[in-house]
């Protein structure tokens, strides 16, 4: 459990934002989203269940991402979330803040060290 | 795979969601563990292990719960909005129903108070008539197995149902092998002597079968023996229960004391149990055979004796009818003088006790049935105009996921805490109007001190006022529950949907109508009574007092003795200053007493008694005609000399003679009348309506015939006193001469009272007393009708002309003139008011037919009524519509283009 803090760290700020990227290209459903962030953060980054869903239904209520039940042959029918075109103009202007954030960040804390 | 779905729910258990949300996030949370599941295995995990792991992610440290509460219940609304109805949660969902509803109707008291009143109105009068039918109609008979209980009339070709002579009960009772016993009684006064003054008491003559048979266990003491009800045996009295306790202080040792009843001591047996009533009110009951009169034992004469027998178990009523029916057959072929044409008949003794009421009531119930839907009218316009008002309440809690049928329950409970509430208060006006309607009911009104709230009043109430709630609450819960959330948030103040005003108008509509045929059932009421009063009874009603007076048991035995104080009573009495003339008769007319006599014309031997005729008799002295004021048509009317001295005479009537001596002129004929033999007819006197201002015409028996006291032969001496009025004709009002009347007739002896003392005037107004409950029951409840009626028509107007401000403005800013607004209004207040008249009419000309049998000089549909009963509804309509349109014409253009 020695990734909780972290969990409820990065949560906080910039879940919302890994939510949205990773709809962006196309519609997932939630364990998807959750195997997605670990893959690709190769484990640094983990969302689990508990705090994955409840994110999804205020995202969704906000109107950013829409889900919808999908059923594919052979398969149960799945929660589907995509971006919504209001999700997607959040998705820009967040992507936007946080590339001027990390920007700023590493010019204070690593660029002029390396 | 383990099962996820239980777990879960277990997680969300305390967020109370929607049922149906709940199930989504269950799918997908399950899911999500199925697949977590399934790749903690495949990454080499236990079983146990990569579960353990799972549910820790789904929920640990509550993590999902607090997630989603702040996601999913962002403003945490109403529950009972978000229910689903249905199985188990209905009886919760109902708790929260009434709770709400309780608030609800707190914080509207102004309305919570007239809509509880106007129904508590509705119910309150429901209930105290239903009481009134409850113990009248419905209520077994107190005795056990009521229902084998049956009277046994005699018939006869005059009467349907005749009292029975003596030996004919007799005879039934020994030969009849359909019934367990019978039983036999008379009611009649009794001249009781106790310590004080002598009194007359209401008394019953009873055969020592009737109480055994009927079941009747006494409180104290015994019923009478057989040998009790012997002639010659002797006397014993058994007592009523409130005499025992009123006149001896429920005195305990009472049995085995004597007291003097028409001069004879008889000791007391027993005490009979409260509330015992078997036809009249009775004071002490004798065993049937002390009463001394050769009546008792004479065929011919059918003395007010009734007979109710209790039919053995298993034996029908068709099988004991056909059975009575061939004794009598047999005692008419034994005694024909007596019996012929006479047969007996069998009637349920309760339905033989209420059948006169029984059509009265039954009117009653429905018209306050009206009364209770036309409330409900009014209360569901009251609550429609509401729900228009809570539009908004009902388009958000839709909005918010509230279902049609949870909403139209919520309502619907509503209104039924209003008509519970409202019953309460009806409770209590009932127990006030129970009293209302007793003291307003005629004295004649059966089982009238059975009449209380009892378990199956209480029981009526409340499924009237559930029914009623729901009857009213049904139109404005769908108005409410068909709330489009997009329109209802989006209007503004003004408008609503067009449903609600066509449901006013049908209500308005329906209220008119009804209020029609109540105000048609007692204007045809209000006419009979008042067409009965102006009916001639054939003597003059004015100024005469009657009075029951007993003789001085000490005159009592001897004939000559009998006749002489009658002379020196009436001597003493029309000496007192104000009374014109006294006289002495054997029968009132009017006053529910009859005797009836059979006679033939000539002097011949007496033919069988399907041959004879019937007419009322009356023995009367010289006076009476003088007293009553009965024209004398011809020859002469009787005088002292009329006496046992001289020849029988009689005085007829003026149908009698037409009956008998048609185109003749009868005076100086002879006729015969049964047990007294051939009389000479003196003169001939008008008719008088004997039996009832109305019912007089239709009488079977409608000749009569006048026998002089002074020439009754000794043997029928005793029984002809039984029940002989004094009638005096008074100057001034002659209840104010009660007191001198009562010294007077005491005499020196002073034990001779007075009792029964009546007006003729109140006579006749007893003989009316059940038309004139109907008619005032009816005009009570038509006047609530109306007032309801037009409460109900001004507010859906004056509501109107609040909706209509702004185009009636406008309509005046375009110069529309004052009165073409208020024509305006009118038009449309007034089209309502015309089809409920035109319904209400139809309605009326349908109903009050079943009213034709109480109906005196006056059609059901009588078109004067109906067009008084029209008028009077249109008038106050158009009066209802019109001060709304009054208002509407005040309405400043100005003002009401702001409005909007």
């Amino acid at each position: 459990m020695e990734d909780q803090p972290i969990d409820r760290e990065w949560k906080k700020g910039s879940a919302e934002l890994l939510l949205l990227s990773l709809l962006e290209a196309l519609p997932r459903h939630g364990y998807e989203i959750s195997k997605l962030i670990e893959q690709r953060s190769q484990g640094a980054l983990r969302i689990h269940a508990a705090s994955l869903y409840p994110l999804l239904y205020r995202l969704e209520k906000r109107g950013w991402i829409l889900g919808r039940w999908v059923e594919k042959s052979g398969q149960r029918r799945r929660r589907y979330y995509r971006l919504t075109s209001l999700g997607r103009k959040v998705l820009a202007s967040q992507r936007k803040g946080w590339q001027t954030f990390v920007a700023a960040i590493n010019r204070i804390t690593g660029v002029e060290n390396a | 795979m383990p099962d996820w779905n239980e777990p879960i729910r277990k997680l969300l258990a305390g967020l109370k969601l929607a049922p149906a949300r709940e199930a989504e996030i269950v799918e997908e949370l399950a899911q999500h563990a199925g697949d977590r599941y399934r790749d903690l295995k495949s990454g080499g995990a236990t079983g146990a292990e990569a579960r353990r792991l799972t549910l820790d992610e789904l929920g640990g440290h509550e993590l999902l719960a607090r997630g989603l509460r702040a996601v999913e219940r962002p403003d945490a609304p109403e529950p009972v909005v978000l229910g689903a109805g249905g199985g188990g949660r209905l009886l919760s969902g109902l708790g929260q129903d009434i709770r709400y509803g309780f608030r609800t109707l707190r914080k509207n008291p102004g309305f919570t108070a007239v809509a509880m009143l106007a129904l508590a109105l509705g119910i309150g009068a429901n209930t105290a008539i239903f009481s009134v039918v409850n113990a009248v109609l419905l209520r077994p008979l107190a005795y056990p197995d009521p229902d084998r209980l049956l009277t046994i009339f005699e018939t006869t070709s005059e009467f349907s149902q005749s009292s029975v002579a003596y030996p004919n009960y007799l005879d039934w009772r020994r030969e009849s092998r359909a019934f367990t016993d019978m039983g036999a009684f008379r009611n009649d006064d009794v001249n009781f002597t106790g310590a004080g003054e002598p009194e007359q008491v209401s008394g019953e003559y009873v055969s020592a079968s009737l109480f055994p048979m009927l079941g009747v266990t006494p409180f104290l003491g015994r019923n009478f023996l057989p040998g009790e009800d012997r002639p010659g045996a002797a006397c014993a009295v058994m007592l009523s229960y409130n005499f025992w306790k009123g006149r001896f202080g429920a005195d305990l040792n009472i049995l085995g004391k004597t007291l003097t009843l028409n001069a004879v001591s008889c000791a007391v047996a027993g005490v009979l149990p409260a509330g015992l009533r078997l036809r009249e009110e009775a004071r002490v009951f004798v065993p049937i055979e002390q009463w001394s009169s050769v009546e008792l034992h004479s065929r011919e004469v059918r003395p007010g004796l009734r007979v109710i027998g209790r039919l053995k178990p298993g034996v029908s009523i068709e099988a004991a009818q056909a059975e009575i029916t061939s004794i009598s057959q047999g005692l008419a072929r034994q005694y024909p003088a007596a019996n012929a044409g006479h047969g007996a008949k069998l009637a349920r003794v309760k339905d033989d006790m209420v059948k006169n009421i029984r059509p009265t009531l039954l009117l009653l119930m429905g018209a306050v049935g009206f009364v209770l839907i036309i409330a409900c009218a009014n209360v569901a316009n009251l609550l429609l105009a509401r729900s228009t008002a809570r539009k908004r309440e009902f388009a958000i809690r839709a909005a918010l996921g509230a279902e049609r049928g949870r909403v139209v329950r919520q309502l619907l409970t509503e209104s039924v805490l209003l008509s519970l509430g409202a019953a309460l208060i009806g409770l209590l006006l009932a127990r006030w109007g129970t009293s209302l309607v007793l003291a307003a009911a005629p004295g004649s009104l059966p089982r009238a001190a059975e009449i209380g709230i009892d378990p199956y009043v209480l029981l009526f109430t409340l499924a009237v006022s559930v029914v009623t709630g729901v009857l009213f609450g049904l139109a404005p819960a769908f108005h409410g529950a068909n709330a489009n959330p997009q329109e209802s948030l989006k209007e503004g103040a003004r408008g609503a949907g067009g449903g609600r005003h066509r449901a006013e108008g049908v209500f308005v509509a329906v209220e008119i109508g009804l209020a029609v045929i109540l105000l048609a059932g007692a204007g045809l009421m209000m006419q009979s009574v008042w067409r009965l009063w102006q009916v001639d009874p054939g003597f003059n009603t004015s100024n005469v007092l009657t009075t029951h007076v007993a003789l001085s048991p000490t005159v009592m035995d001897s004939p000559p003795g009998i006749r002489l104080a009658y002379r020196q009573l009436l001597g003493r009495v029309a000496a007192i200053p104000g009374v014109r003339s006294a006289a002495i008769t054997a029968l009132v007319p009017l006053g529910d007493d009859d005797s009836e006599i059979s006679y033939w014309a000539g002097t011949g031997p007496q033919p069988p008694q399907d041959q004879t005729t019937s007419a009322m008799f009356y023995i009367v002295t010289p006076d009476y005609p003088g007293v009553m004021q009965i024209p004398l048509r011809r020859g002469r009317f009787f005088t002292d000399r009329d006496n046992l001295a001289s020849l029988p005479v009689a005085v007829i009537d003026e149908v009698l003679a037409s009956h008998i001596f048609p185109g003749r002129d009868p005076v100086g004929r002879q006729l015969s009348v049964i047990l007294l033999g051939p009389v000479q007819i003196v003169g001939v006197v008008g008719h008088v309506k004997h039996w009832g201002l109305d019912s007089d015409d239709t009488a079977k028996i409608r000749d009569q015939i006048y026998f002089p006291f002074l020439q009754v032969p000794d043997q029928f001496m005793s029984a002809a006193v039984a029940g002989l009025t004094l009638a005096l004709r008074t100057v001034p009002e002659p209840l104010s001469l009660v007191s001198a009347v009562r010294a007077q007739v005491a005499g020196p002896t002073r034990d001779q009272p007075i009792y029964a003392v009546r007006t003729m005037e109140q006579i006749i107004s007893e003989s009316l007393a059940e038309r004139r409950f109907t008619m005032l029951m009816l005009i009570i409840f038509a006047a609530t009708a109306l007032l309801l009626a037009a409460v109900g028509i001004y507010g859906v107007m004056a509501y109107a002309v609040t909706r209509r401000t702004h185009e009636l403005g406008i309509r005046g800013a375009l110069g529309a003139s004052r009165g073409e607004i208020v024509g305006l209004v009118l038009l449309q207040g007034m089209r309502l008011a015309a089809i409920g008249l035109a319904g209400g009419l139809i309605a009326a000309l349908a109903l009050t037919r079943f009213m034709a049998g109480m109906l005196y000089g006056v059609r059901p549909a009588d078109p004067a009524t109906l067009a008084a009963v029209t008028l009077l509804l249109g008038g106050i309509a158009l009066l209802a519509c019109y001060i709304p349109a009054r208002r509407a014409t005040a309405v400043d253009p100005a003002v009401a283009l702001r409005c909007e």
